[in-house]
């Protein structure tokens, strides 16, 4: 076989690889799923749209050339969707370092590693550039629809900022690894993704109640004293946005700068890439060492089940990164909070449902990790403990953790509004509840590496824990603003808590 | 020389338990550890089918038979872990079926998947299963450091179990299993993975807590494991049990003198052809 034949079979391949894997993810690994999923998603897309028409609908009528603080908040924009993939790219690429088992068989080969391996990369770049096109579609339709075919150039500046996301990720992992070594590359490439996902949004949140005492993300970029340090209307920076308004020369130059970029970084990381994957692959043999070994410590048997329960959330990487990025989003309220101590500012209602919705989703995935990925079911189930206990001890450490957790910041705002803290208390607990009695309801035996694919198991219970944790967070907020609309959103909220209740499979 | 005395050590204080608990059974408790009766279960085939065994109580009991045959899902209703269709099951004299937690008290049970957790250290996982049995600490402790001495993982007793191969995940099962002292210990392949002095020490070890006064139930396919280590093989197929007793009563059953291997091929054949 020639060696063009070798790399696009190889390509094949990890195309094949990618789509199962994205389909299963769609599926649940169930395959006489599949024509419901595509089903699934088809409809969602085409949901998507309504959505995407009022969030962008306005801005399909903006044409070139743009004044400083439009093409500031476009550029932005693009900055931000480029985050996101980088966030969702540098994912990617610790999973395939980490997860896949074909290492040993492309290793023993006879084809070139640097070859393949550049087919590797390549096809990281392209899922990552696929699933951003996949879902900036429903928005690039709008702005088709109602400002014409010009805006078709968008999907090139989604694929170029795609690639060269998945440029940046390949190479920021590669020098983790170099500087960090495995052991604590997975855990680091998982923050730093959490961080810079949503490190923008929030940096522009800080900037703008510092500055100007608002929770508005658009108050920097639509300042006057950003328009005045803003470059020339022809400065390369607003070629992005130039890009998304149909020039096509900005577009071809913004296209020809990703591919060059996954070029490069393809020629300089192809080589490495093998050893970077088999120090990953051989760190899985290497063990962690912890401390000394104690004394075993007494107690009942929830409290051995809530011990083991505690210790291994406090060494999940998953939860450790999730974590820093609640906390993350809670820095900006924290921060307004701390602004506004001596205002009487309304404003600061909302950071209750802010609390409230991080609350939820963070109990969601507590649950799911403390009942559904038991990683030794039998040994549980073998157990002298009756399961009705075991789920008991579960649940408990779920809510002990979130009340740990959220307790310093109710604590905080008691001193500024104690009647506030006392609704976002009692909201955050419900909210908590309700993600918690969810997950237990779609329970299924699972392992806690399963976990980015939870969603999988259930799109029901998936959607019932974010409408859930919404809802109470808009209730919480109508409490304190509106009591008489907070009890027409708290029965929508346990409609909706008893409709999944009466799909879920616990109840048959 | 240390893992020797602690293994000197382990040996006696099991064996002196050993003797209480064997008069106790023999005085006070019925002989059989293990009484099942028309024990059914149907997946998408009958996987079991009326299964009647009766284990006596400080027997090593070795539960062989081809792929498929009902071994697996007789041992996990026996655990708990499956919910028979039919039938009974009786763990020294305590019905399972109603009284589960009961029977689990003095149960063990060590799949051939050894499921552990990767981000616990060998020493954490014992005290949490001993700590999920009840047993005191004071007591656990060292029963769980001579355990894991005895298996040749105390070098790895502070790591976490993530990087552990399959014999050492076993390992860690298995002392888990051993920890809490049970006087029933169910095992499904547990040589599986083994390295040859790890199968030796675990044989070992086992025959160690039959010689005690614990019963075990196995199933192997490593048919010499069983001819050699238990008191009484039977031999299942199709969810039935064709053919039982110790190794002499086979072969007299078969009315050769030969091997394990040839009565099993011969009776799983005969079986094959009955159906």
């Amino acid at each position: 076989m020639s060696s063009a034949t070798t790399l696009s079979w190889f390509a094949r391949h990890e195309l094949r690889l990618a789509w199962r894997e994205w389909l299963a993810m769609m599926t649940g690994g169930r395959r006489r799923r599949t024509r419901v999923a595509l089903i699934g998603l088809a409809v969602f897309a085409a949901l998507m749209h309504l959505p995407a028409w009022a969030v962008i609908g306005r801005y399909a009528a903006l044409e070139a050339p743009l004044d400083r603080t439009s093409l500031i908040v476009v550029t932005a924009t693009v900055f931000l969707a480029w985050a996101l993939m980088l966030s969702q790219a540098i994912e990617s690429v610790t999973r395939v370092f980490y997860a896949r088992a074909d290492l040993d068989l492309i290793m023993s080969s006879p084809a070139r590693l640097a070859n393949i391996f550049s087919i590797r990369i390549a096809a990281i770049a392209l899922t990552v550039t696929a699933m951003a096109l996949l879902l900036s579609t429903p928005f690039v339709d709008v702005l088709v629809i109602s400002g014409g075919v010009r805006w078709f150039a968008a999907f090139g500046v989604v694929a170029a900022v795609g690639l060269s996301a998945a440029a940046f990720a390949i190479a920021i992992t590669i020098v983790l690894f170099r500087l960090i070594g495995p052991a604590r590359t997975r855990l680091m490439a998982q923050i730093l993704a959490a961080i810079i996902g949503a490190g923008f949004v929030i940096a522009l949140q800080i900037a703008a109640i510092l500055s100007y005492g608002t929770l508005s993300r658009f108050a920097v970029l639509t300042s006057d004293a950003a328009a005045a340090y803003a470059p020339d209307s022809n400065s390369l920076l607003w070629w992005p946005a130039r890009a998304l308004l149909g020039d096509g020369e900005a577009l071809l130059l913004l296209l020809s700068v990703a591919l060059v970029l996954l070029g490069a970084v393809m020629t300089i990381f192809s080589p490495r890439f093998a050893d970077t994957a088999v120090s990953a692959s051989a760190h899985a043999a290497t063990s962690r060492r912890s401390n000394q070994a104690r004394t075993f410590r007494g107690g009942s048997r929830q409290q051995a089940l809530r011990r083991k329960e505690f210790r291994l959330l406090g060494r999940d990487p998953w939860l450790v990164s999730q974590t820093l990025m609640q906390l993350l989003y809670l820095v900006p309220p924290a921060l307004f909070l701390w602004r506004s101590f001596s205002d009487s500012s309304t404003a600061l209602v909302l950071i209750t449902p802010m609390i409230v919705m991080a609350a939820g989703q963070l109990a969601g995935g507590l649950a799911w990790l403390t009942i559904s990925g038991e990683d030794a079911a039998d040994l549980v189930a073998t157990a002298p403990l009756s399961p009705s206990r075991v789920i008991g001890a579960k649940i408990e450490v779920v809510l002990i953790s979130i009340c740990v957790l959220f307790t310093p910041l109710v604590g905080a705002l008691a001193i500024l509004a104690p009647l506030q803290a006392a609704v976002t208390a009692f909201a955050v607990m419900i909210a908590a509840g309700s993600a918690t009695a969810i997950q237990l309801w779609f329970r299924v035996q699972a392992k806690r590496s399963q976990f980015r694919r939870r969603q999988t198991s259930s799109r029901i219970a998936t959607f019932a824990e974010a409408f859930s944790s919404i809802g109470w967070a808009a209730t919480s907020a109508l409490v304190l603003m509106a009591p008489i609309a907070a009890i027409v959103t708290a029965l929508m909220t346990i409609g909706i808590i008893a409709t999944t209740w009466k799909l879920s499979p616990a109840r048959e | 020389m240390l893992a020797t005395i602690h293994r000197a050590e382990t040996s006696s204080v099991h064996v002196q338990r050993g003797k209480s608990k064997l008069d106790d059974m023999f005085m006070n408790r019925p002989t059989s550890a293990l009484q099942l009766q028309g024990l059914t279960k149907r997946f998408d085939r009958l996987a079991v089918d009326a299964l009647d065994l009766t284990v006596h109580a400080g027997e090593f009991y070795a539960l062989v038979g081809p792929n498929g045959a009902g071994k697996t899902t007789t041992l996990r209703m026996v655990a708990g872990l499956l919910k028979p269709d039919a039938g009974s099951v009786d763990v020294f004299g305590i019905d399972a079926l109603t009284d589960p937690v009961a029977a689990k008290q003095v149960m063990a049970w060590v799949s051939d998947e050894p499921m552990i957790y990767d981000k616990l250290t060998p020493f954490e996982y014992l005290e949490f299963v001993a700590g999920l049995w009840g047993i005191d600490p004071g007591v656990s402790q060292s029963c769980a450091h001579t355990l894991l001495v005895s298996l040749g993982l105390e070098p790895h007793l502070n790591e976490r179990c993530e990087g552990f191969s399959k014999g050492m995940r076993q390992k860690v099962a298995l002392a888990g299993a051993l920890v809490h002292d049970p006087r029933l210990i169910i095992l499904d392949e547990p040589l599986t993975g083994l390295d040859a002095v790890s199968a030796r020490h675990v044989k070992g070890l086992l025959g160690e807590r039959v010689r005690a006064g614990c019963t075990i139930i196995m199933t192997t396919h490593i048919l010499e494991v069983a001819e050699r280590m238990a008191d009484r093989i039977g031999v299942i197929a199709s969810g039935r049990l064709v053919a039982e007793g110790t190794l002499a009563e086979l072969r007299q059953q078969n009315g050769k003198d030969t091997s394990l291997e040839d009565l099993f091929i011969a009776l799983v054949e005969r079986k094959a052809e009955a159906a």
